[in-house]
């Protein structure tokens, strides 16, 4: 167990392609931090820098305050899950777990012993005679967090360790990975592409964008208060509508109406001069208007094109005309999600009570709570309202 | 929070020089211990390569240019073109290169066919595959001078069950060639339709499955669909085929030892060289049928942009 | 060939095994009938039926005494299986530098082995002849191994590289992250990984020795050397007026069937091998 520190860590290949850029973190020992965003984002090459199977140009890293840069990776005592599972076909199971106590030399009853232990924490007792060939997608992955585990090293990486499983089995394996974690203790490392994963493990999650850290926070913080419309957008499923707007007075008016903003929102859009900025709503802050009584806000009149009941939620779907948020952050986000339709106007998704009457193809009435709103400035994407929303009290990390 | 995102500041562009400087010294380092490794590891192939092929080639191209006759070994001496005019006039080249040419592309068409009848049969049956891959490979395996005598005596007047009894064959020049035809054929078909099956199994079920339903029968989804997908993989059997019964010798050899104007290019070349003692006129014809298959293969390369096999060599 | 016609009816059943029957008849009827052959007696001989009614083995316990047909035997053994060893060691070598490394000159070797590859071997003969004269290997073991190991040098660099390209190499990587130095992740992850490419390779590169003939023919004049493809064509000329048909068929049966009960019991992997050289090189 340990805790490791990138200081200003710089990932540059030779032929000057900057892949990660001043990298800062400290790894508390026991933290379980995610390196989230979009493919291409240097989240994996900062891991494998972590690993030393890749160098680091420039920078310090520093396992339990030693410097590792020119170690190998045998050396650094870390274990790696990678996202094939990389398990050795010739071996089975069993000798797949107890490959990395085998090379460090211990003997046979300790390595039986400890591969034991971690097969019934994996439940792999059965199967430790078999190859990994004959496995199920879910316990290959097993396997892999199984050799990773038996060595009680000082850290886990894990590159996106989740991502070849059906949904249903990631989501299975997402608890048991945080169950491991927390009870071993491990400081841990994990990358993945999946929002859902950073914000439903980590203790921590760094979001990267362009191999630039883009903010560093608990999850919570990350969703109540992103520092720019990247993070406002990659943090939170479904996620945060984006309309153009422009500042007149107390009020935004953008395509969906006039919003009137609350004190503490125009103060701090007031700090800065922009007048053309992007509103950010999340889809849990709209709701239909006869069910919200008289709680402030605003109200907006929408022509609702689709309606989806989920039992526990109603989502609406409605349309707004004019122009759509531009942004070289919403163009990243949209080429991450692989959205290159670009109809007329914005698409926007409100998260509504079940007991919700709203229907399609019919003029509804929506609340917005304009005192959840982000105003983001349209030129630069950082978010002129981080003043405004206060930090929940499990947010200050 | 310690960490911060990036403020560009003073001196930053510095660093950056710094940086990369030092990641391009690391880099060059390990690309020049790969490229030493690399080198290293292929030497050996190379100089064997090299020492087997390019020095006799050379030393061939010498003796094309030569009267040199092992009979007459003092004789030696520069003939310019004299050993190509003397072949290229010659009935017998011509006669070889005809045969050599039939045999080449009848040969290759046949394969093609049979070859791709018998990589569907292994590919689509639905009963006994596995004793239908293993059988197919039996041609595969025999030793091709066995087969030769196989058919061989298959034809032999009174031994052979093919054979009628007044009839003789491997007398003749038709039937003769035929019957090589016939043996090269038999013993290359399973070479061939591995080939193809490999192309067919890249051909993915679905779109022969969305064929179907857009209505195509099962020939048109075959000339529509498999073809045009399978192209490459045909391109590169047919080129691997086509170079090599250009070379066709074992089997004339032994069915007919060139008889009857049965002669490839290679047997006469060998009866030449060997039997002829003549190194001036073999080694012309040696150089002869280099060039002629290495036009061809640059034909099939360029031409039909056959993919040469493990010409992409990268990771 | 239909996709969508995957239904096992009782008629496609009889269809396909009717269709299966013709890829039988096809595979085995020339190498029944030279057993067949092998097996007739003399009497028997020039009935011309396909199969014999009296089956005998002299015809075997004759090319067993023969010393030139055993000496032959010896040859073709010795020499294919060294000339496999040593193209084997070369060749993987440079496989797997072609699979794994960047380097200069790496296409140009990859292009230059295809040449060899498809080398008209005719042309080979009289510099080969004349160059073994000269350093005094002709009708040595030696003499026709080195141009065995040229040519079955571009069969194994393909097939292997491409053996090479399918093992998994993050595995590498675990491996060093599993705390092994780069020649424990070589000598435990990749090396049994790679065995099965070998030996594939290795099979592919016996078989390519063992049917040569026009270089075990052009390059010896003794029983020294001489392998079993060309002995075999000397068998005919030895008396006129009697052809050992038998003998020669008996003699045929005996080189191949090693070589097809080796090819049948490692089915699988030489049709990797022949079609991954090959096909995606």
């Amino acid at each position: 167990m340990a805790e490791i520190v990138l200081d200003h860590v710089v990932k540059r290949y030779p032929d000057g392609a900057l892949a990660v850029d001043d990298f800062n973190l400290e790894i508390a020992d026991g933290e379980f931090i995610i390196l989230v965003g979009p493919s291409g984002c240097g989240k994996s090459t900062t891991l494998n820098m972590v690993a030393g199977l890749e160098d680091i140009t420039q920078g310090e890293l520093r396992i339990d305050g030693k410097v590792v840069n020119d170690k190998a990776p045998k050396d650094r005592d870390i274990a790696m899950v990678f996202q094939s599972y990389a398990l050795y076909p010739h071996m089975t199971v069993g000798e797949n777990m107890a490959f990395p106590l085998v090379l460090a030399g211990v003997d046979k009853s300790t390595i039986n012993e400890k591969v034991g232990e971690a097969a019934e924490m994996l439940e792999l007792t059965h199967h430790l005679d078999r190859k990994p060939a004959n496995l199920s997608g879910g316990q290959r992955q097993r396997v892999a967090m199984g050799r990773a585990i038996v060595r009680s090293p000082k850290a886990f990486l894990m590159d996106e360790p989740l991502s070849n499983l059906d949904a249903k089995l990631r989501v299975q394996m997402r608890t048991q990975v945080s169950r491991i974690q927390k009870s071993l203790g491990t400081t841990t490392l994990y990358v993945t592409h999946d929002q859902v994963e950073a914000m439903t493990l980590g203790d921590r999650v760094v979001v990267m964008r362009g191999g630039i850290v883009q903010q560093v926070g608990s999850p919570t913080e990350l969703y109540e208060r992103p520092r720019n419309l990247f993070v406002a957008g990659f943090i939170g499923s479904p996620s945060m509508n984006f309309l153009p707007a422009q500042v007149e007075g107390d009020s935004l008016q953008t395509g969906l109406g006039s919003l009137r903003m609350p004190d503490r929102i125009r103060q701090a859009v007031d700090q800065s001069s922009s007048r053309e900025v992007i509103v950010g709503i999340r889809p849990e802050h709209f709701e239909d208007n006869a069910l919200v009584g008289d709680k402030a806000g605003s109200t907006v009149e929408v022509t609702v094109d689709l309606v989806e009941s989920m039992g526990s939620d109603v989502f609406a779907y409605f349309t707004v005309r004019g122009d759509a948020a531009t942004s070289g952050d919403l163009a990243d986000l949209a080429a991450d999600a692989g959205q290159d339709m670009h109809g007329e106007g914005t698409q926007v998704n409100a998260r509504l009570d079940p007991a919700s009457r709203v229907s399609a193809g019919g003029q509804s009435t929506l609340w917005v709570d304009t005192a959840k709103i982000h105003v983001f400035d349209a030129e630069s994407g950082q978010n002129l309202t981080l003043e405004a929303h206060e930090p929940t009290p499990a947010a200050t990390a | 929070m310690s960490a911060t995102t990036t403020q560009p500041g003073p001196g930053r562009s510095e660093a950056e020089d710094e940086a990369a400087r030092i990641a391009r010294q690391r880099h060059n380092e390990g690309i020049r211990a790969e490229r030493r490794f690399g080198l290293m590891l292929c030497a050996p192939a190379v100089i064997v390569m090299a020492a087997v092929t390019a020095y006799p080639i050379a030393y061939a191209v010498y003796l094309s240019f030569m009267r040199a006759d092992l009979r007459n070994p003092s004789d030696r001496e520069f003939v310019g073109l004299d050993n190509y005019i003397t072949i290229l006039s010659s009935p017998y080249w011509w006669n070889a290169f005809f045969v050599t040419s039939f045999i080449t592309v009848v040969g290759a068409a046949l394969q093609l066919v049979l070859g791709m009848a018998l990589a569907i049969v292994m590919h689509r049956t639905i009963v006994g595959r596995g004793l239908v891959r293993t059988s197919a490979l039996v041609p595969y395996a025999i030793v091709t001078v066995v087969a030769a005598f196989s058919w061989r005596f298959a034809w032999s007047q009174g031994i052979g069950w093919l054979a009628g009894p007044d009839s003789a064959p491997l007398t003749e020049r038709w039937p003769s060639l035929f019957i090589i035809l016939l043996s090269e054929v038999w013993k290359t078909i399973p070479f061939m339709a591995l080939l193809l099956m490999a192309g067919l199994a890249l051909v993915p079920e679905d779109l022969l499955k969305a064929a179907s339903m857009d209505g195509a029968n099962a020939w048109q989804r075959f000339i529509k669909v498999t073809v045009p997908l399978m192209k490459p993989a045909i391109l590169v059997a047919l080129l691997f085929r086509v170079m090599d019964s250009f070379r066709i010798f074992d089997n004339i050899f032994v069915l007919t030892s060139g008889a009857n104007d049965t002669s490839s290019v290679s047997v006469l070349a060998y009866n030449n060289l060997i039997r002829g003692l003549n190194l001036g006129i073999g080694s012309a014809m040696a150089v002869l049928i280099f060039l002629t298959i290495a036009i061809v293969a640059f034909v099939f390369i360029k031409g039909f942009g056959t993919a040469a096999p493990g010409a992409d060599g990268g990771r | 060939m239909a996709a969508t016609n995957t239904l096992e009816t009782p008629r496609r059943k009889l269809y396909w095994g009717a269709v299966n029957a013709v890829v039988l008849i096809y595979a085995f009827v020339p190498v029944i009938w030279i057993v067949s052959l092998s097996l007739k007696s003399d009497g028997e001989l020039n009935n011309g039926r396909y199969m014999t009614t009296s089956p005998t083995f002299e015809a075997y316990q004759q090319i067993f005494s023969n010393d030139d047909f055993t000496r032959a035997l010896i040859n073709s053994i010795g020499i294919c299986l060294i000339s496999t060893f040593l193209a084997l060691l070369i060749g993987t070598s440079a496989a797997y530098a072609i699979a794994r490394l960047q380097f200069p000159g790496k296409k140009a070797i990859v292009g230059a082995s295809l040449l060899v590859a498809m080398f008209p071997q005719i042309a080979l003969v009289t510099p080969l002849f004349s160059i073994t004269v000269a350093i005094g290997i002709f009708d040595t073991w030696l003499g026709l191994i080195i141009p065995y190991i040229t040519f079955a040098l571009p069969l194994a660099i393909y097939t292997l590289s491409a053996f090479f390209r399918e093992i998994p190499w993050e595995l590498e990587k675990a491996a060093k992250m599993d705390g092994a130095t780069p020649y424990q992740a070589f000598r435990k992850v990749i090396a049994p990984l790679a065995m099965p490419g070998v030996f594939t390779t290795a099979i592919l590169v016996f078989i390519n020795c063992w049917n040569d003939f026009l270089f075990a023919l052009s390059l010896t004049t003794s029983t020294d050397a001489r392998t079993v493809p060309a002995a075999l064509s000397y068998f005919q000329g030895a008396t006129t007026f009697e052809k050992p048909t038998q003998a020669i068929a008996a003699a045929a049966v005996i080189i191949t069937i090693p070589i097809v009960i080796f090819v049948l019991f490692f089915q699988r992997r030489i049709v990797a091998g022949l079609t991954s050289g090959a096909v995606k090189g």
